[in-house]
Parts: C-alpha cells; sequence; structure tokens
C-alpha cells in the first residue's frame, strides 16, 4: 500500500505553503495501517481462532500481546511525527534541466528515526530517509527537476514513518515556504565581438588575460582559475601554487544586448545566459542590456548572478519581443 | 495511470533487504522453531537444521536467493517426505511440520522486505503451534523470549540504518514492557469462549499416562514411578485426615481370569444416604481423555460439569476430560451406599470365571462352612494376609494361569492390584457380593499453597464388599501388609499410598519442589485454567456483577480506553531530557539534593564553582571543582570520583556540618560579587 494512500487526497485539505518554522502537531498527522500491518492482524485473528479451538490458555497469552504490541507501536509510530520542526534554508541557484536542491533543517527533541521525506507530487524521486539523533538538528536535501527557468517554488512535502514495527504508517504534510532560482538553460555559441577600452596604447609588459607569458607565485587574491593546475600536479602539490601570467593587449568589454538576436523570447534568453557564462569565464567585462533592464559592464561571480538572475526572470511584454 | 511510477518507485525503496538485516531473521526464526525440533521427526528436524546451516554459512560468505528450481525440488521432496510420514489427511502435526519447513525454505528466499515481513508473520504462527505440546511455565518464559527476539528483528527492519544490537534489544524490550498491562487486560476482560469451534483432530492430544478402563497385572504399578500429577484438590475448610483420602476411579466387576473390566448394565444411580458433615472441595483434573472424575468417596453434588453417576457409583463427565478441568464437588465421607441390592446386581458382583482359581474356591468354602457372616469372612481373608507371608512388591513374578491361586499359594508377592484382584476373588468365592475399586489414595499437601497435590504414583485398587444393612464398604487389603515385608523399591510408592503416614522432615530439596509447582498451579490456575467460567468468577470479585457478555464487552472498552489514554498522554508528554554529559547528571543529582533537603535553590546561571563558594560547603567546592574538571581540565577525572564526591557531599551535609542556614544567605551578597 503506498503511502500516503491515494483517496487521502480527496479529504485532507490543502493548506498555503508556511512561513518560518513548521511544526508538525497532532492535527495534522495521519495514520493508518499499512499491508503488513493488516497481514499482522489477519495472522493475530487466525490465531486466535487456533487458540480458542484449541483451548490454548498460553495461545490467548500471546494474541493478546502481539495485538497489544501492536497497539503500543501505533503511538509510538504517531509520536516519531509529533513535534518534529522544519525550516528551509537559502538553495542555491540551478540551471533549467539540472536538478534543484532544497535545503531544510529538522529538529526535534527527542530521537526520531526511518523519516521518509519525499515531494507530494506524482513524479517525485524515491523517498529520502532520515534518521535524526537525539537533540541534533539534521540537514534534508531534496532533490527536484527544473525545467523551467524562473522561481521553482518547493512543493508540498510528505513525511513518513513506519518506525517501529512497520505495521502502520503515519504521515502529514508539512509545507514550509521556500524557493529556488533557476537560471535559464544556456546555450553556448561564440561571443559577439567585444570592443577594446581605454588601454589599448599601453606597454606590451602590462599584464592582462590574452597571451601566457610566465608563472609566479599564487597570492590569495588570485582567481583559481589562473592556478597552473598542470605544474602544481607536476611537483606534487608540495611546492606553493603557481599561477599563469598572461601579457594582455587591451582590456575588453562587451555588450550582450537583446536586440542583437532575432528569435523567439527563450531562445534569446538562453543564448544571452550562454554569452554571460561564456564572457565570465573569459575574464571580460560584460555588460547586459535587457528590456527595462540594464547592467554596466563589470566582472565576477555577483555580477554573474545578477545578469543570470534577469535572465532567469526576463518577462518582456510584446512591445520589446518584436 | 498518472501515480504509477511512483509506486514502482516505492516498491524499488520496499525491496531493500540490508545483509545486516539477515541474522535478525535467522535468530527470530531460530528462536520460534526450536521447540518444534524436539517434537517433529528426526529426519524433519535434521533438515530445518540444515537449512539453518545453510542460511548462516550464506549470510557469512554472501547472501544469495537459492535458485528457483532448486528450491522447488526440495519442497516438494520435503511434501512428499511430511505426506509419507503422517498420511495424507492434513492434521494438527503435519501442518506444523509444513509451517517449520516454510520457514526455514523461506530464509533460502529472501529478496526484499515483504519477504522478511511474511517471515516474520510465520514466525508468530509458529509460536502458537508450540502450545498445543507444552504450556507450562518455562514454555511461558521462551514465549517472553521469542516475542522479543521477532520485535527485534520486526524493528531492524523498520527502523534506522545503523542500529547496534543491545539498543535493538533494548527498544523491542521496552516496546513489551509497555504493551504487557494492555495485554493483561484483554487476558482477563477479553470474552472467552469455550472450544472447540470446530471438530478437534484426533491427534490434538497426545497420549496421556492414568488409570485404564480395566485392570490386568501391571496395569497399575507401571504408573509407581510416574510423578506426573493427576489432579490437584482444594478444601473449602480443613482438608480431611489422610485415611478417608480415597478418590474414587473406574470400578471393575467382571473377571475373565486375567483382566477385570467393568460391565455396567444398569442405568440408575444407586441409593447414597448421607450422613455426618459435607466436604466441598475444587479439583483441577489433568487431562486424562476419560469421562470418569476422580472424586473422593461419596461424591453427591458437582459444579460446573455435566456429570452423571453410573450404577456402580462412578462420577462420569459427560465429555472426555481432555484439557485440564475445575471442577467444584461435594462429598460425605460418611456414607451408605446401595442398601439393598438388586438380585441381578447381586449375581452381577458374585461373578467368577469358570474353571480357574480351584484353590481359591476351596479356601473360600471352607471360611464359607464355618461362618456366613460377610464382616466375620472379609476379616478371616484380611487376616490371611497378614499372617501369611504375603510380600509387597512392585516387581512381582509372573503367573500361571490360575493367576490368583498363585499369587495366594505361591508367589505371595504382588501389588495392590493383586491384593484387591485376590481380596474380591475370595469373597466372591463365599458369596459375598465385591468389586474392585481403582482411584487414587492419599496426596501430598504443598505447604506453599495449600493444595493437595495426588500424582499418578498415588494410584490405588483397594475393594468393596457389600454387607446386608450396610451396603458398599471399603476394604483396602494392601494396608494389612506389615511395614517389614515391603520391598525396597516399593517403598516410596507405598509411602504415598499408606493411608498414614509419619510426617516426614521437609528437606530443602522438597521444599523447592513445592515452591515450583505451587507455582506451576498458580500458572495453571490462570493460564491454563482461565476457561470462561473462571472467567465470570474473577470478574465477580473484581467487582463486575452478573458478568455477562455485553458487560464484559464493556468493561473491556472502558479499561482498554483508559489504558491507552494514559499511555498516550504518559509518552507524548514533554519531558526534561537527561544531559548526556554524566558529569552533568552528577551535578544535576547535586542541585536536586540541594532543593530537596536544604532548600537551596540555584539559579540557572550561577555556575558550580560560584553556588560552591556562595554555600561555604567544601564537599560541594570539591564536587564543583571536579564537575569542571570533567567539562574542561585536559585530564578529565573519572567519573566514579564525582559520583564519591557526591555521596561524601550527602554525608557530610547529614552530618550536619558545610551549609550555612538558608536564613543567613539572603542578607550576604554572593562572594562573587565581592
Amino acid at each position: 500500500m503506498p503511502f500516503p494512500p491515494d483517496f487521502s487526497r480527496h479529504f485532507i485539505p490543502r493548506r498555503a505553503p508556511e512561513t518560518g518554522t513548521v511544526r508538525l502537531r497532532q492535527r495534522r498527522i495521519y495514520i493508518l495501517p499499512t499491508g503488513t500491518g493488516i497481514l499482522f492482524a489477519v495472522t493475530l485473528i487466525a490465531m486466535l481462532v487456533g487458540a480458542v479451538n484449541y483451548d490454548l490458555g498460553l495461545g490467548h497469552a500471546l494474541v493478546f500481546l502481539l495485538a497489544s504490541l501492536a497497539l503500543v507501536s501505533m503511538i509510538h509510530c504517531h509520536k516519531n511525527l509529533l513535534g518534529l520542526n522544519l525550516r528551509a534554508l537559502e538553495n542555491p541557484p540551478v540551471f533549467a534541466g539540472e536538478t534543484a536542491l532544497f535545503h531544510l533543517l529538522v529538529t526535534a527533541t527527542g530521537a526520531r528515526p526511518a523519516l521518509e521525506w519525499q515531494t507530494d507530487k506524482a513524479d517525485s524521486r524515491s523517498p529520502q530517509t532520515l534518521d535524526l539523533p537525539e537533540k541534533t538538528a539534521a540537514h534534508l536535501h531534496l532533490g527536484l527537476d527544473a525545467p523551467q527557468r524562473g522561481w521553482l517554488a518547493l512543493p508540498r512535502l510528505v513525511v513518513r514513518t513506519r518506525y517501529p514495527l512497520g505495521l502502520f504508517c503515519a504521515w502529514a504534510y508539512p509545507w514550509p515556504q521556500a524557493r529556488c532560482l533557476v537560471y535559464p538553460r544556456p546555450i553556448f555559441t561564440p561571443l559577439p565581438p567585444g570592443q577594446a577600452v581605454g588601454k589599448s596604447g599601453a606597454g606590451p609588459s602590462q599584464e592582462g588575460d590574452d597571451d601566457f607569458a610566465g608563472l609566479r607565485e599564487r597570492l590569495p587574491a588570485d582567481s583559481p582559475r589562473h592556478i597552473a593546475w598542470k605544474a602544481a600536479a607536476r611537483d606534487g602539490g608540495e611546492k606553493p601554487l603557481l599561477v599563469k601570467l598572461f601579457s594582455g593587449g587591451a582590456e575588453t568589454e562587451l555588450r550582450l544586448d537583446w536586440r542583437y538576436l532575432n528569435a523567439d523570447v527563450e531562445t534569446r534568453v538562453s543564448l544571452l545566459a550562454g554569452w554571460v557564462i561564456r564572457a565570465e569565464e573569459a575574464g571580460c567585462a560584460y555588460g547586459l542590456d535587457l528590456p527595462g533592464v540594464q547592467f554596466a559592464p563589470a566582472r565576477g561571480a555577483a555580477h554573474r548572478h545578477r545578469c543570470l538572475e534577469a535572465l532567469a526572470l526576463c518577462a518582456p511584454d510584446a512591445r520589446h519581443a518584436e | 495511470m498518472k501515480h504509477a511510477p511512483r509506486l514502482r518507485r516505492q516498491k524499488a525503496a520496499d525491496a531493500y533487504l540490508a545483509h545486516t538485516h539477515l541474522p535478525w531473521l535467522g535468530a527470530a526464526a531460530l528462536t520460534t522453531t526450536l521447540p518444534h525440533i524436539y517434537y517433529l521427526p528426526a529426519w524433519l528436524s535434521v533438515t530445518v537444521t540444515l537449512l539453518f546451516l545453510s542460511c548462516a554459512a550464506q549470510w557469512r560468505y554472501g547472501y544469495r536467493v537459492t535458485r528457483a528450481w532448486i528450491r522447488v525440488l526440495l519442497t516438494l521432496a520435503i511434501c512428499a517426505g511430511i505426506a509419507f510420514q503422517y498420511g495424507f489427511n492434513p492434521g494438527r502435526d503435519s501442518g506444523i511440520a509444513m509451517l517449520t519447513i516454510l520457514a526455514g525454505m523461506k530464509l533460502m528466499e529472501l529478496k526484499s522486505r515483504r519477504d522478511s515481513v511474511v517471515l516474520l508473520m510465520l514466525c508468530h504462527f509458529l509460536l502458537l503451534t508450540h502450545y498445543f505440546y507444552s504450556q507450562n511455565l518455562l514454555t511461558g518464559l521462551w514465549l517472553i523470549f521469542s516475542v522479543l527476539m521477532v520485535t527485534a528483528a520486526l524493528l531492524r527492519i523498520h527502523a534506522a540504518a545503523n542500529v547496534a544490537i543491545r539498543p535493538l534489544i533494548g527498544r523491542a524490550a521496552r516496546l513489551i514492557l509497555q504493551a504487557l498491562p494492555f495485554m493483561l487486560a484483554l487476558y482477563l476482560l477479553f470474552p472467552r469462549v469455550s472450544g472447540p469451534l470446530w471438530g478437534v483432530p484426533q491427534d490434538a492430544y497426545g497420549a496421556r499416562t492414568g488409570l485404564g478402563n480395566s485392570m490386568s497385572p501391571g496395569s497399575i504399578s507401571r504408573l509407581s514411578n510416574d510423578e506426573g500429577i493427576a489432579f490437584r484438590v482444594q478444601f473449602v475448610g480443613a482438608a480431611p485426615p489422610r485415611r478417608q483420602l480415597y478418590w474414587r476411579g473406574p470400578i471393575f466387576n467382571y473377571y475373565d481370569g486375567n483382566t477385570w473390566r467393568g460391565r455396567d448394565f444398569s442405568s440408575a444411580a444407586p441409593a447414597l444416604e448421607k450422613r455426618g458433615q459435607p466436604l466441598r472441595y475444587v479439583m483441577t483434573l489433568e487431562a486424562h481423555r476419560r469421562n470418569w472424575l476422580l472424586p473422593l468417596e461419596m461424591p453427591d453434588e458437582v459444579v460446573g460439569l455435566a456429570s452423571r453417576m453410573s450404577a456402580d457409583g462412578v462420577l462420569y463427565s459427560a465429555q472426555p476430560i481432555l484439557a485440564r478441568t475445575r471442577v467444584e464437588m461435594v462429598s460425605y465421607p460418611d456414607y451408605r451406599l446401595e442398601a439393598r441390592l438388586a438380585a441381578n446386581r447381586r449375581i452381577d458382583n458374585l461373578q467368577l470365571p469358570e474353571n480357574y482359581n480351584p484353590r481359591t474356591l476351596a479356601l473360600a468354602a471352607s471360611w464359607r462352612a464355618e461362618t456366613a457372616d460377610s464382616r466375620q469372612l472379609a476379616a478371616r481373608a484380611l487376616d490371611y494376609f497378614r499372617r501369611e507371608n504375603f510380600f509387597y512388591t512392585l516387581e512381582p513374578p509372573l503367573s500361571g494361569r490360575n493367576a490368583i491361586d498363585d499369587f495366594l499359594f505361591n508367589t505371595r508377592q504382588g501389588f495392590c492390584e493383586h491384593y484387591a484382584a485376590a481380596f474380591v476373588a475370595l469373597m466372591r468365592a463365599a458369596q459375598v457380593p465385591a468389586r474392585v475399586v481403582t482411584g487414587y489414595l492419599g496426596g501430598e499437601l504443598n505447604p506453599v499453597d495449600g493444595f493437595l497435590v495426588v500424582r499418578q504414583s498415588a494410584a490405588h485398587a483397594w475393594a468393596e464388599i457389600w454387607v446386608e444393612g450396610e451396603g458398599w464398604l471399603r476394604v483396602d487389603p494392601t494396608g494389612v501388609i506389615p511395614e517389614d515385608r515391603v520391598s525396597a523399591n516399593a517403598q516410596a510408592a507405598r509411602r504415598i499410598a499408606a493411608p498414614e503416614f509419619a510426617g516426614q522432615a521437609i528437606d530443602w530439596l522438597q521444599q523447592a519442589r513445592y515452591r515450583w509447582e505451587a507455582l506451576n498451579n498458580r500458572w495453571n490456575q490462570w493460564v491454563l485454567g482461565y476457561t470462561p467460567e473462571r472467567q465470570r468468577e474473577v470478574l465477580a470479585a473484581l467487582g463486575l456483577s452478573n458478568p455477562n457478555l455485553r458487560r464484559i464487552l464493556l468493561a473491556l472498552a472502558i479499561v482498554m480506553g483508559g489504558l491507552l489514554l494514559l499511555f498516550t498522554l504518559w509518552l507524548l508528554y514533554p519531558r526534561r531530557a537527561k544531559p548526556a554529559d554524566p558529569a552533568l547528571r552528577v551535578w544535576r543529582k547535586a542541585l536536586t539534593y540541594l532543593r530537596r533537603k536544604k532548600g537551596v535553590t540555584a539559579p540557572d546561571w550561577e555556575t558550580p564553582l560560584a553556588l560552591a563558594q556562595r554555600l561555604r560547603s567544601p564537599a560541594l567546592l570539591h564536587l564543583a571543582q571536579l564537575v569542571c574538571d570533567a567539562r574542561y581540565a585536559g585530564q578529565p577525572p573519572k567519573i566514579s570520583s564525582l559520583r564519591q564526591a557526591l555521596k561524601a557531599l550527602k554525608q557530610s551535609e547529614n552530618a550536619g556540618g558545610g551549609t550555612p542556614p538558608a536564613k543567613n544567605r539572603s542578607k550576604r551578597p554572593p562572594d562573587y560579587l565581592a
């Protein structure tokens, strides 16, 4: 019997997602016997009939002990979910087509073994089992397919447990409010030609990014992209890391403009996302022009995130889409 | 099929059977099948053992589900063997054999959690089948242990990924302990139905020892070494003297030269004239598969069981005693039975086989020529046993065709059945109506619980003669044999059989045995003898007047509901958790001690050292220092030293030193502020 059973959808009310910490109280914990529990009940009935038929005093005792065990395990099963606290944490952005990882923090006062977590969606992945030790928090990472750019909201969750004996399954639908930014799915094409800015007349010895010019010891501020990994691998990591030096010609500045492209909105967004990534990798300064929002040329992870976020949430109206 | 993918995934998750589950499943199956190995035929026991061993080997060297064709062939072979062993009709024993084999075979094909669950349910059922063979106290203890193992296995396959053995067993034990109150309520209050619900198969009750429905040489002496309990008696009021403890069983009035049988052609109960005070008692009969009850002579009333009395005065129940049965009875030790004997019954009780035992007939005829008085003739016969060199022995020599002649004139060695038979033959030959009575004599009073225990070894045979105007009189010819003519191996049997025996010193072994039997008796009264009637009695004693089915169900619902409510409150009530740090636990104990005994309350923010300085108690300061060291020092002290310091604190406080009175405290600012 799959839990929660399908028929339960018809009478269990759907609530709105909750902000802050979600606490499971008894009113939102449901419990039903599992298939194992039903098998157990049938076995007990057969045993009771046998005990009555053959007048087995000890048989009666056994049947009653097992029935009492089932009863006790029912309360334990309910208790395993009771008072569970769930809080949604920040989620790193992902690209469309990847798996969004929702990061949740689970806490409780006592130990909570064998909790199964799953999103309450028909196509969700197999449940994640979590054992919560006593007085400890546990981190839960729930994966969810992110097919589209934009905000991906955390759907309603199901947490269930068959602890201790598997005769009952208790479940609840916690729904902490959380969302994950989904960047557009990038399409990689060559970068558009950039404009050389300012420094073109300077001396040839100036450091830049274009041609390899030698190695020096790494300083903490250097980008990891410029570390000479091959050299580091050669001397076995014993010496300090080296950084590749490039002699730069001119600093290029890219303007990535919505209007350069002629395609439908999604393709344009994807192409622009590809350019942003490429440009950041190449170390160029790049600016982004979208309908209604412009970013001045810059570099760095924060700038990249700003640009990709704008692309993810970009919703031009028909006037700009042309 | 929108939900199909989820279903499949869930099955995949369930299909998980960890290698670490296997020993738990094996242990659960082993504890439940182990007692059966004793009862099964040898080849089946060996097969089951081999199945277990192969499972253990697979666990060690890597478990793989045994190939299907091997399993099918093995199952077919074993089924054929079982059919060959027990025949094709499904019976109880063959069913148990099949279940045991199924459990063993299931260990060969554990693929998923589902298989494990099926195996464990099978284990539960197998547990029940033990009680067909034995329901004693040890089996009860084994029940607890096996339920613990099966519960631990269930817990293991549904609990967290990594649980050590001891915490797991501990959790299972806690579950069982928590279930016990519910079980007790169900046991007492669940409405009992007396079985069987349908025809019980013939093999439901194994062979039982006890009296037979005929008497031939050796039929009673074979019981003399059987220490099995025949029945237990609890008297209402004082127990009667031992010489009255003749428990009346089947009566034999027809002799064919070898065997004595009962022939009862008349169905009317004999006239019984009661005299004196009645004796009331409760008898718990062990199952003997016969119809007769074994009342004290002479029974008048039976409560709680349909019964009738035969013309010979034997009390029969309507149904064979197939299970331990509790009967309330009333007997009159002073009675007159069948004061008038009808002509045909007189002839029946004078019957002797023709052309047998001529010397006996001649002896009786010579006595008859001297006197016609029945009592004098009986005294004559008893005197003969006493005067002549008769021996009492468990192993009498074999007798020839004229068994009674051989006994009376040649061997002169015999057991009670020989004496009773010879006496009755002499009386009949002398024209005195007589018959053989079998039953039990005496009993041991268990000083622990006050029950009288009657064992099979107390089986006895005596005689009754009919005297005009007096009715049937009991004569016990065995009792006249002097002690020096009792053989050594018969001493023990004789000691029990003797109507009066000297008070023997109860040594510790005997004492232990009494205790054990009293415990067993209590167990029988409560576990095995808890019948619908007994339930009603108990419930009435508990204050549930007129306990009919509706009221019992109502009481059950109320008690179970109340227990469930209490348990739920207890389990879900948030309790302050104990600190995990043992040093902190000791410190908390010290704080509790100070609060309760000294009225000192320490605010949460006060550190141990600060508190100790405030109270100016050297013992507390020592403890506080140890607690701080335990938490912060590089070389923490042992926890035992902390416990010692706590003990020292309590002692010093009790001795009167230490803390200043509470009233001084508030006026003085704490030291750490100075």
